[in-house]
């Protein structure tokens, strides 16, 4: 071999072969096994020598005034360490938040919603803490509470935050609001008047919770600088940290995060939880403390989706085009900011979804209210617009008379139509492709729960509950399609960092990748290796944890990190080769005239010309080199909505799905059974088919989920929740889940690495207002909230 | 209290157990095992499922004195206990493990914690680790994203499948209908339950008929 090379003797004795687990290919997990085997370590899984345990006091009420707290006798418990309350906050900082810093560590001088942390205690075992916490005495005095638009906007309306000065406040009718986005595109009023049909209607989309499995949880440990090691499950290490340090008044160089084994998300993770309170008890008592939320604790612990009121009215020709489109959207925010302002963004700018109106006149708005804090959720304000715009396109064409399915592909949205910000939709946008696609599937068999062995129960409403054999049983097919942007938008610094290292080991060349990404289920571990085989032309790569040790990742969240931080880990890698390259040319340049002329790349191992001739072996040009580099990447910039108009390019990129909902419904008891949810989705490229499709499908079900039992019930009298339990708060099992078809549609958006398009979220918008619409076409009813519950079926309770 | 049990086959002792405390807690904390989950602690969601002398039940909520001389099965021990039963033609009690359990010491430390490596032969393969057909056939159906109710699942899932081998789709989502998942939307687990029984019954030399 060495003698071929010497000769100088062109090197082209085989042809390159295509690196095995590169993009586009189903490679599974690389913690796949360690998740199967029980080792991979969870945050609730974390265990330190000598460890104490975090507990939290939570406020029984939601609005009151803190006269007093006592913590004597709490801390008088043997085997307590420290007990902890807003007095005892180390630094003036004692607020945090995504963009408005107005959520307490711990409560001061008023408590705002239920389950709100008043106080917590470190004790040397999860029971101790516990029962310490229930003997802090803490005196309130009741204050009314607010819960919806009418109590938040009153006259006399007491304020949630009283003094507020965040730079929202400009621009909102009443203090109670925490933002408001108008968009004024055309003139619906003028545009109405050319409408043969109008339809108007009122939608309320409930309290959805993420309710992902792993609880809140984490373990800080103290280190000897006087700083802080933490390790927790989170969505974006980088935003914990900013909003963590100044609260325990440290640089953020002595609070080093690293992210432990995260137990879904979807949302509920954006936001901070326990990790400062974990910090503050490690730090006042020099232990390592673990906090772990029960199920109970995390219904309080975590923000919800925001539950909605949508006001809708719509208008059309005969022959069925859409004239215009007038909305209003109220959302509640709860008791804290959280990401509100953004859901607001959201829910304006794709409120009228993936159709071509030119006149709209929009509004929509967060309140501040003592009803639990509610953030970002799988979807974030597109959802709940798609349930109510997905609703009227029925209700209209059936004025029309026109076919549901063709009605929205005579309006459908195309390459190059204008949201109503103005912004342009310039990339593929086949929402009439979607649409032909879902109803092309083949549909269930008719009465399926017949064959030829008799009736088998479990596969009707009701189930094994042996509630009917089919009678009164009465089926029903339902369509809708939506539109979701995807990453963070309105001129937010989307970026992300990844650090990427080639080198020899143990004969083999090997990459490392290094990012801040939270992996939180949705397999972008196994998509960044699958980048860095195909960029890099190497079997094997490691993925190194992630942490703070390396710049932001931005968060996992808004469908973009497969975009945002996969295209970064494609960047650093193009970097990353073109050293090797270098390198190979230093080295080994002379030995091939290809290595000066040709156009180079990396594969299965090898140097190779893009005519598939070997220049080289990875391992002779790395030899005793190491190739490592850090690389910021962004996409392209977009700028915030104007305030008054609502216009600006706002969004970075779209992602499409449409859904097809086969339900049968017991109309004796107002049971329903979901038989099929297809779906078809455009995903850009999809770079492991395998995880598309496993993400298509959960996202697909927890629109299902608060279609027709997921909800958040507060007391409107107290603000009180009456749920916070897997008990109470129904989740869809697996026999409640019908068979979830996906057919994937693969055009490439040519602004993004490989064509891809985030694909989390867009499947949960489409799936509930199927659901809702296969309903009504079962039962004739209207049905203009979620979740359908079994009296609004059988007309029998309140809606 | 003092408890004696076995877990995965290895008689283990726990001193101290404070009277309310669950099998789960001990699993966990005392006894090193954190891989039966603690997701909502009320029996609800599966998450903690554990065969307990061979009948799965959640671990939250079976009280640590109810263990005493009896026999525990978890996911750590999930592949030896499969392999035993391959080989010894069936075994139901939980006692067919010996060596699986990495009990003696507690939780998870956190340099064990926190690696992950992408080895694209050993995932396409499984190549290197001892894994129960159930286990293999998760990871390689893409059942498993966030993981966190997937050692329950394994465990019914096993269980499932020794009393019927050759379930319908309806047998399998009435079989693991206790055990929540929110990421996969279930079709994945479909699949993985399927190809489990498919490989099983392929390596079942025939009865005739």
């Amino acid at each position: 071999m060495a003698d071929t090379r010497t000769t100088g003797i062109p090197f082209n004795v085989t042809q390159g072969s295509k690196t095995k687990g590169g993009i586009g290919e189903s490679t599974l997990r690389p913690d796949g096994t360690l998740k199967v085997t029980g080792e991979f370590a969870y945050s609730s899984d974390m265990w330190h020598e000598d460890m104490l345990w975090g507990q939290i006091l939570r406020s029984p009420v939601a609005h009151a005034e803190i006269l007093s707290i006592d913590t004597g006798e709490a801390l008088a418990t043997p085997g307590v360490y420290a007990v902890l309350t807003y007095d005892d906050l180390p630094t003036d900082v004692k607020n945090y938040g995504l963009e408005i810093q107005d959520t307490p560590v711990l409560a001061h001088g008023k408590v705002r919603h239920h389950g709100e942390p008043v106080a917590i205690v470190a004790a040397d075992h999860p029971e101790t803490a516990r029962r310490a916490a229930a003997k802090i005495k803490v005196e309130y005095r009741e204050l009314p509470v607010i819960t919806d638009e009418a109590s938040a906007t009153a006259p006399d309306a007491i304020l949630v935050h009283e003094g507020r000065d965040d730079h929202h406040i400009g621009h909102v009718p009443h203090p109670n609001i925490v933002h408001r986005q108008p968009i004024v595109r055309g003139n619906a009023e003028e545009a109405a008047k050319k409408a043969d049909f109008v339809v108007k209607g009122e939608y309320y989309f409930g309290m959805q919770d993420q309710a992902f499995l792993g609880p809140e949880s984490g373990l800080a440990v103290p280190s000897e600088d006087g700083g802080v090691d933490l390790y927790v499950a989170t969505q974006w290490l980088h935003s914990d940290l900013k909003q963590i340090a100044p609260v325990l008044g440290l640089p953020e160089d002595k609070v080093r995060m690293t992210l432990s084994g995260v137990g879904g998300a979807f949302g509920g993770r954006e936001d901070l939880s326990m990790q400062i309170h974990a910090c503050l008890l490690a730090l006042r008592t020099g232990k390592p403390v673990k906090i772990v939320y029960n199920r109970f604790e995390s219904f309080f612990g975590h923000v919800h989706r925001h539950p909605a009121r949508l006001y809708y009215e719509h208008g059309a020709t005969k022959d069925g085009k859409l004239t215009h489109m007038k909305c209003k959207i109220v959302l509640d925010g709860g008791a804290y900011a959280s990401a509100s302002p953004a859901v607001v963004g959201n829910a304006s700018s794709l409120s009228v979804g993936p159709y071509v109106i030119d006149d709209v006149d929009i509004e929509a708005i967060a309140l501040y209210s003592n009803n639990p804090p509610c953030g970002a959720m799988r979807g974030f304000g597109a959802v709940q617009a798609c349930f109510a715009y997905e609703a009227q396109m029925d209700k209209l064409a059936d004025k029309v008379g026109m076919d549901r399915v063709a009605f929205r592909q005579l309006n459908a949205m195309e390459q190059g139509t204008l949201l109503p910000t103005g912004q342009p939709v310039d990339s593929p946008a086949p929402v009439a492709e979607l649409l032909r696609r879902v109803q092309a599937m083949p549909l269930p068999m008719e009465r399926q729960w017949e064959s030829s062995e008799g009736s088998d129960v479990r596969q009707l409403p009701g189930g094994l509950s042996n509630t009917t054999h089919g009678e009164g049983v009465v089926r029903g097919v339902g369509y809708a399609v939506g539109i979701k942007n995807v990453g963070f938008s309105e001129g937010f610094d989307d970026y992300s960092t990844a650090k990427v290292r080639m080198e020899v080991i143990n004969g083999e060349a090997v990459a490392t990748v290094h990012t801040a990404m939270a992996e939180v289920g949705q397999g972008g571990i196994t998509v960044h290796a699958q980048i860095a085989r195909t960029e890099l032309g190497v079997g094997q790569v490691t993925i190194h944890p992630a942490d703070t040790q390396v710049g932001s990742a931005g968060s996992t969240s808004a469908s973009r990190q497969t975009y945002v931080t996969g295209g970064a880990v494609k960047n650093a890698c193009e970097l990353v080769r073109e050293k090797v390259l270098e390198i190979g040319r230093r080295k080994k340049g002379t030995y091939h005239p290809a290595w000066a002329t040709a156009e180079l790349l990396l594969e299965g191992g090898k140097v190779v010309t893009d005519g598939g001739e070997v220049l080289a072996d990875l391992v002779d040009v790395l030899e005793g080199e190491v190739v490592e580099l850090e690389e910021e990447w962004r996409h392209r910039p977009t700028v915030p909505f104007d305030l008054v108009t609502g216009q600006g390019n706002g969004h970075v990129q779209y992602s499409f799905a449409a859904h097809r909902a086969v339900v049968e419904v017991d109309t004796e008891l107002g049971l329903v059974k979901v038989i099929e949810l297809a779906c078809a989705q455009d995903v850009g490229k999809a770079l492991n088919p395998l995880s598309v499709v496993g993400q298509i499908q959960g996202g697909t079900l927890q629109g299902m989920g608060i279609a027709v039992m997921e909800e958040i019930v507060v007391d409107p009298k107290t603000a009180k929740v009456r749920n916070p339990s897997f008990t109470d708060y129904l989740l869809p099992t697996i026999l409640d889940t019908p068979t979830i078809p996906v057919d994937v549609l693969e055009l490439a958006d040519d602004h993004a690495p490989y064509g891809l398009r985030g694909i989390g979220e867009a499947p949960t918008l489409s799936s509930t207002p199927a659901v809702l619409a296969a309903i009504r076409n079962a039962t004739g009813l209207e049905l203009d909230r979620t979740p359908v519950r079994p009296e609004h079926l059988t007309g029998t309770g309140p809606a | 209290m003092r408890v004696n049990f076995t877990v995965n086959g290895r008689q283990q002792e726990a001193d101290d157990v404070w009277e309310g405390e669950s099998l789960l807690y001990v699993l966990r904390e005392r006894m090193g095992l954190p891989g039966s989950k603690n997701a909502c602690e009320q029996g609800e969601c599966g998450s903690c499922t554990v065969r307990l002398d061979g009948v799965p039940v959640c671990s939250c909520l079976v009280a640590a004195g109810q263990v005493e001389g009896r026999d525990v099965v978890t996911v750590e021990g999930l592949a030896e206990f499969a392999r035993q039963r391959a080989q010894h033609g069936g075994c139901a009690s939980g006692a067919c493990g010996d060596d699986a359990g990495k009990a003696g010491r507690a939780g998870t430390s956190l340099q064990d914690a926190q690696q992950w490596q992408s080895r694209p032969s050993d995932s396409q393969t499984g190549e290197g680790d001892e894994l129960s057909p159930i286990q293999q056939a998760f990871i390689d159906a893409g059942a498993v994203q966030c993981g966190f109710c997937t050692p329950g699942l394994l465990v019914a899932a096993d269980e499932m499948l020794e009393r019927n081998p050759d379930p319908s789709d309806a047998d399998i989502r009435e079989g693991l209908s206790g055990n929540l998942c929110r990421c996969t939307g279930y079709e994945k687990i479909m699949d993985a339950v399927r190809l489990a029984a498919a490989r099983q019954s392929a390596t079942v030399p025939s009865q005739g008929a």
